[in-house]
């Protein structure tokens, strides 16, 4: 599984860093950077709530 | 209560009482689940210590928590033969010849926050906008279960201390409100500046 943010909706809340804090992490303005690597698999639940939680739902997993 | 059942000529006392203790409690965790949903929105009130997700989480719970007082409350009226309200005022505004019109404010806040719960719990199925354009109905609901609550409600059209606590509630929600208002999407002027400098 990848994560990645989708930038026009991303408005900056930083609730996926809070829930998924060993995978995404804030630029300055708090905006998520994210490189595109395979999660590893004990993160997959952790993305799955990040995702859900996500007030502009940008955060985008596809399964690959 | 079977004291007062007696001297007041109650019939359904216990009916009676849960219809106005149910209102009450909905109502208190309708205003808490409201101004945690704002709470929820502002990126300055998060710390490591309380970060969003916590306030946005509660904000969820307690108005799942306000959603089963509030059925309650609409349904233990059904069943109370005080006031005569039939099964289809329920969801129809206007249907109830008791007080019709405060009566039809609660109607309206019930179908409204049935809406918003169902769209929430639906969330992940849906566009982020279409979500949030439902949800912001929040902000007509909650005015409407106040009115309702002081116009309707024994302990507030008849006694101080629901008026007070109506009153109390507005200005806990109208100071939340403004609040959101005055930093409506502090992130967005920031988008511009982030993407022109990198
Ligand atoms: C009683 C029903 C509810 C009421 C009255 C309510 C009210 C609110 C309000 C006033 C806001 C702030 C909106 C804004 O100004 O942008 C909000 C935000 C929100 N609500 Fe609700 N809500 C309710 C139920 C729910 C439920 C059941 C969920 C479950 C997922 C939910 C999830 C959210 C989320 C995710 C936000 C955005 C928070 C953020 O930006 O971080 N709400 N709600
Ligand atoms: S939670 Fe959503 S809106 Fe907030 S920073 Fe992460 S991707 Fe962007």
């Amino acid at each position: 599984m990848r994560v990645r943010v989708n930038p026009i909706a991303c408005v900056a809340h930083g609730v996926c860093a809070e829930l998924l804090p060993e995978w995404v992490e804030l630029d300055e303005w708090g905006y998520p950077v994210l490189d595109g690597e395979p999660l590893p698999a004990q993160l997959v639940t952790h993305a799955r709530r990040a995702a859900a939680a996500c007030p502009a739902r940008a955060v985008v997993l596809s399964e690959d | 209560m079977t004291a007062l059942a007696a001297t007041t000529g109650f019939t359904n006392a216990p009916l009676w009482f849960a219809t106005r203790s149910t209102a009450l409690i909905a109502f208190v965790l309708l205003t808490l689940a409201t101004v945690l949903g704002i709470a929820a929105t502002q990126r300055a009130l998060a710390s490591p210590a309380w970060p969003r997700f916590a306030s946005q989480h509660l904000h969820r719970n307690l108005s799942l928590l306000a959603v089963g007082f509030m059925l309650a409350h609409v349904f233990t009226t059904l069943l109370d033969s005080f006031v005569q309200v039939s099964w289809w005022s329920l969801v129809v505004p206007g249907a109830s010849s008791y007080k019709t019109f405060w009566v039809a404010l609660g109607t309206l806040a019930f179908d409204i926050i049935v809406v918003i719960t169902v769209t929430s719990l639906l969330r992940g199925r849906m566009s982020a906008r279409s979500w949030r354009a439902v949800h912001l109905a929040a902000y007509g609901l909650w005015p409407l279960a106040l009115v309702h609550f002081l116009q309707t409600g024994t302990d507030a059209a008849h006694g101080r201390w629901g008026l007070w606590l109506g009153l109390g509630s507005l200005a806990v929600v109208a100071a939340a409100a403004v609040g959101r208002l005055l930093t409506a999407n502090p992130a967005r002027p920031l988008r511009s500046v982030a993407r022109s400098s990198r």
